[in-house]
């Protein structure tokens, strides 16, 4: 048994949340993912490793609520247990050797670009974000953003917060100012990572994606999280979850997400 | 008491088809008292004792036999508890057609006696009537790391904890017991015996950390580190292979892995569980393996018309147990023999809707001695399916080889080890199971595990 030791809602669909957990804590790296079992008849579910306290023994997560499960982790408060939580999954993200970076976030995808600017940061990079949301109401993790990179650019779908546009908007504006990064981290929703990898391609400048498809094991077991990258089929949970955007076969991995969308729809939580 | 001379094996009473084909319950029920002793008093009693050669953990078939004509039957349960510490699993999942019973004399003129039904009446009537009276063994001051709880893990484990070591095993997964928990499903091996198996453990002091991927959590060194003076690999072979086909990023296509964890861990197919299950019209298994006949009729019982097994060799040269293959004629699931698949179609959305296969004839023997299938030319056709099971073989995970120096593993995946020691290329590192053979059997996962614990003792008590 896991105990939640902190919790603290960032929106209205999107919740922070430390469990106790040293072992893992003593070991994740930026990149790394846990899978999680709330309780016995609950299914396995994937998180990216938000931040660790190796002292306290606490991993935090972020998490946006968009079905049975998510919705089932909220209702858990400070001093309730988590039944399974297993981890560190997947590869480290690789952050040596870099010197202009830009992270882009969207959404929740935020929660998991900040880790990674801290880590890139950390190893001597300088480091620009970009971070999208659909309007004010839903901005989160605005000072932890700031707080590990050199410049912060903070964009909404309608304008909300004054910087109206996607975060390849923003991206375009600084690459055709002149900006030279070496690397482009883009982690959020398939259709924005799709649309950043697309741009820097013509910018040609290399550019690492963190993609979430379905996974049950989290080792390589099942199969059920493979995609096509480069031409060969690779587990995400193993080989990934991060790859080189410019080489997925990106028509093949949005086909893939929604695989079990009928059927979460007759499950039982998703209909309250 | 005298001979019978029944040439059948007594038949075992089996829910019927129809009804079975609809539920997850055990398929067979089991002998009662009478159909043991009756099929019991069909064994020879043979001096040579060729079944004994047969069983790869040699049980003493023949005087297990006896004590269940004499009516003891815990004592025929000890005989078997010797040198086989899963009986109730082995009686239900062991191909004791190529095992025990082929060299069993009666199957010169008509059936062999049912070794495995026998073992299984004893192992059930064990856990139904017999308190177990665990006696620890005194702590020798050892410890002993096990990775994996599939049967390779748990035989080592329990063996060494006799021994008096103090024993931990590591498991992936948020439940102990392998392929037994996740693959098999429940209607062939139900999950309660599995767990009453390992909840003995437990009893004889062995510690079960689940949620533990080592390689990630903990690499082998840091076992070390930790005190462990010895380690045991059973990771197992659960790497799943695809075919290598277009068309299997469409929805609908998964590995058996897939399908049957979800199903038997996950427990998929009940209605108070969360995790999803597609639940298809019509479906194409390929492969022709004990996994293959599990995923088609674990479709099946989740409401799919049509299953189809999709096989590229003849029936014969099926290397899944009889019994299931008869099982699943019963329950209509349709056999595709001398058929290869070439590519899977989808729909504009991306779902499968059709296989394309070919036709194959049977050509030279190929090096595992079957004949290689050779493709008819223009025999293309296609098969109306919403779902595409792969069930072609699994390989050994590589996580815990490329976390170890050292530990090195063959071509195909599978770790090396010194065939007398069982040890790996890593000092103090030993593995049995799938992990070492590739994806095999049951009781060869124990059998490795059993000499594995002898030769840790050895390798320790030499320290
Ligand atoms: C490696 C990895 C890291 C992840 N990290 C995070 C994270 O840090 N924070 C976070 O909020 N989410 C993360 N996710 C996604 C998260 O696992 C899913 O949102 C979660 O499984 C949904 O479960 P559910 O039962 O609440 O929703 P479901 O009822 O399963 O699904 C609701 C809807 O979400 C879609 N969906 C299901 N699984 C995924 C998925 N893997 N990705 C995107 N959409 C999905 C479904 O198609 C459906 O439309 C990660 C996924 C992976 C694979
Ligand atoms: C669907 C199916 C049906 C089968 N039917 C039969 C049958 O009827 N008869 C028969 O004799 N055989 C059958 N087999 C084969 C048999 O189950 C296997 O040969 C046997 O289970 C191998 O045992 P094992 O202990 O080596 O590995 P497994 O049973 O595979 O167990 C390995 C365990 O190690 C864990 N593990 C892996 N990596 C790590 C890690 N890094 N850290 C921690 N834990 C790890 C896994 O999660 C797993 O629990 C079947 C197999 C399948 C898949
Ligand atoms: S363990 Fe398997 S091979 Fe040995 S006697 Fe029992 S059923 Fe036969
Ligand atoms: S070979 Fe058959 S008949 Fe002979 S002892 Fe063994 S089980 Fe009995
Ligand atoms: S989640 Fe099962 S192989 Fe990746």
């Amino acid at each position: 048994m896991f105990k939640i030791i902190y919790k603290r809602v960032l929106n209205p669909m999107v919740t922070w949340m430390d469990i106790e957990a040293p072992l893992v804590a003593r070991k994740a790296k930026a990149g790394q993912f846990i899978i999680l079992r709330v309780n016995e008849s609950g299914e396995r579910i994937p998180f990216t490793i938000a931040k660790c306290d190796a002292e306290k023994g606490s991993v935090t997560i972020i998490f946006q609520k968009v079905g049975g499960t998510t919705k089932l982790l909220d209702t858990l408060e400070e001093g309730d247990f988590i039944l399974d939580f297993v981890g560190p999954l997947g590869r480290a993200s690789e952050v040596e050797g870099f010197s202009r970076v830009a992270v882009v976030g969207g959404g929740v995808g935020c929660a998991i670009a900040y880790p990674e600017a801290r880590a890139l940061r950390d190893a001597g990079a300088h480091v620009d974000m970009i971070a999208g949301f659909r309007n004010t109401d839903i901005l989160m993790l605005e000072e932890e953003m700031a707080s590990v990179s050199d410049r912060l650019f903070v964009m909404t779908d309608d304008g909300s917060n004054g910087n109206k546009g996607f975060v390849t908007v923003k991206l375009k504006e600084l690459l055709d100012a002149g900006e030279k990064y070496d690397l482009v981290v883009a982690i959020g929703p398939l259709p924005m990572m799709r649309a950043v990898s697309d741009l820097t391609k013509e910018y040609g400048i290399k550019t690492i994606v963190s993609m979430n498809p379905i996974m049950i094991d989290g080792t390589g077991m099942c199969g059920g999280c493979r995609l096509t990258v480069g031409g060969e089929v690779k587990f995400a949970c193993v080989d990934g979850p991060e790859f080189d955007a410019h080489l997925i076969d990106w028509d093949e991995a949005m086909k893939r997400l929604p695989q079990y969308r009928q059927e979460e729809k007759n499950c039982r939580l998703m209909n309250q | 008491m005298a001979i019978n001379k029944q040439n059948e094996k007594t038949p075992m009473p089996e829910q019927d088809p129809i009804v079975r084909a609809a539920n997850f319950d055990e398929v067979s029920t089991g002998y009662t008292t009478e159909m043991a002793i009756n099929e019991a008093t069909r064994c020879l009693d043979c001096k040579h004792r060729p079944c004994v050669g047969g069983c790869p953990v040699n049980i003493e078939i023949p005087d297990f036999i006896k004590c269940i004509i004499q009516g003891d039957f815990e004592g025929s349960y000890q005989v078997i508890k010797q040198t086989n510490s899963l009986p109730a699993v082995c009686g239900r999942v062991c191909p004791q057609e190529s095992q025990c019973e082929i060299k069993c004399v009666r199957g010169i003129k008509g059936e062999p006696v049912a070794i495995g039904r026998l073992e299984r009446f004893v192992a059930d009537y064990h856990m139904k009537n017999v308190e177990d009276t665990v006696k620890r063994a005194k702590l020798n001051g050892h410890r002993v790391a096990v990775v994996g709880s599939g049967p390779a893990g748990l035989t080592c484990a329990g063996d060494l904890a006799k021994m008096g070591y103090e024993v931990t095993i590591f498991e992936a997964f948020h439940t102990a017991g392998g392929v037994l928990m996740y693959g098999i499903p429940e209607f062939r091996l139900p999950k309660d015996v599995v767990q009453k198996e390992i909840s003995s453990l437990r009893d004889l002091g062995v510690k079960i950390e689940t949620n533990m991927v080592i390689g990630k959590i903990l690499s082998i060194e840091e076992l070390f580190e930790d005190g462990f003076e010895a380690v045991f690999v059973g990771s197992g072979a659960g790497l799943p292979n695809f075919m290598g086909i277009p068309g299997e990023g469409l929805l609908g296509v998964m590995s058996a892995n897939e399908f049957l964890t979800r199903i038997n861990l996950m427990k998929a197919y009940l209605d108070e569980y969360d995790t999803p299950i597609r639940r298809a019209h019509s479906v194409a298994v390929v492969g022709g393996g004990n996994v293959a006949m599990d995923a088609a009729r674990c479709a099946k019982r989740l409401g799919s018309e049509s299953v189809y097994v999709v096989y590229r060799r003849g029936e014969s040269e099926m290397p899944a147990r009889l019994e299931e293959v008869h099982h699943a004629k019963q329950e209509g699931i349709e056999f595709l023999f001398l058929t290869a698949p070439v590519e899977i179609h989808g729909d504009a959305e991306g779902n499968v809707n059709s296989i394309e296969c070919v036709k194959m004839e049977l050509g030279e023997p190929d090096a595992s001695g079957r004949r290689r299938p050779v493709e008819i030319k223009d025999s293309n056709h296609l098969l109306d399916v919403d779902m595409v099971i792969a069930a072609i073989g699994n390989s050994p995970n590589p996580l815990i080889r490329m976390s170890t120096p050292g530990l090195e593993a063959n071509r195909r995946g599978c770790l090396i080890v010194n065939e007398d020691t069982l040890m790996t290329t890593r000092d103090g590192v030993f593995a049995g199971g799938d992990a070492v053979t590739g994806a095999a059997t049951v009781i060869l996962a124990m059998g490795a595990g059993k000499q594995a614990a002898m030769e840790i003792d050895k390798y320790i008590q030499e320290q």
